[in-house]
């Protein structure tokens, strides 16, 4: 799309978009919200670019080779995850009882691995939402 | 005859689902016997248990994380099946743009 008044609100709007996917992704346990609705935010704001730049220009922005990356690190984070309950004496994906740090219900880092986990999902779900759009539109 | 035999069983099959859904609890209700002492459960202990106020997010992460764990494979897997199907598509266009080109 070749519009001037497209490309400058989107240029505009984009990073406040994005400010707001990572704070309901790291708010994911205080507030509503979460992994899953922080990446579609992230994600859509990605899809937003893409659609007012072009292909080429979100390409080079987030090339296939990072989003293929941050997809596989986002699972192995959350399995890594699990496993360190393991070594920490729990069982797998275990909380409290492997003794995470909790901290104070209500505030940004406690939660044990709640947040953890909320950050690998929203990678997982905007990176996934980013290559499937990259993906499909490239057939054109 | 093979007719009329499949509009009694269809007929028979209509009934007995229809009778299913009015015996079911209304939506919503406080009575739903989906409203067990689970919920009451994760409602009262997730903030002492997981320290998190969004119960949703100590349900999803906590309690049901191997749960979740399965939903991320779900996204892994649809992407990988979707990427190796398309760019598939992708190169045999080429290949087939220079064989019969």
């Amino acid at each position: 799309m070749d519009d001037i008044i497209v490309k400058t609100i989107t240029r505009l709007i984009v990073p406040f978009i994005q400010v707001y996917g990572i704070f309901v992704i790291l708010h994911g346990h205080i507030s509503p919200g979460g992994g899953f609705s922080g990446g579609a935010v992230l994600g859509s704001s990605m899809i937003l670019f893409t659609l007012s730049f072009g292909l080429p220009m979100a390409s080079r922005k987030i090339p296939h080779k990072v989003t293929s990356i941050l997809e596989t690190s986002g699972i192995l984070w959350y399995i890594i995850i699990g496993l360190a309950g393991i070594y920490l004496g729990g069982k797998f994906l275990v909380n409290k009882e492997a003794g995470f740090f909790m901290g104070q219900a209500g505030e940004l880092i406690s939660a044990g691995i709640i947040p953890l986990l909320t950050l690998g999902i929203g990678i997982k779900v905007a990176s996934t939402m980013i290559t499937l759009f990259h993906t499909i539109i490239e057939e054109d | 005859m093979k007719k009329g035999l499949f509009i009694v069983v269809l007929a028979g099959l209509f009934v007995l689902l229809v009778s299913s859904i009015l015996k079911m609890p209304s939506l919503g209700s406080v009575d739903n016997p989906s409203y067990n002492e689970t919920a009451t459960y994760y409602l009262e202990n997730s903030v002492e248990e997981a320290h998190a106020p969004n119960v949703i997010a100590a349900i999803i992460t906590d309690y049901r994380a191997f749960d979740t764990l399965g939903e991320t494979t779900v996204l892994f897997t649809s992407i990988a099946a979707v990427i190796s199907v398309l760019s598939i598509n992708h190169q045999d266009k080429k290949k087939g743009g220079d064989i019969n080109g």
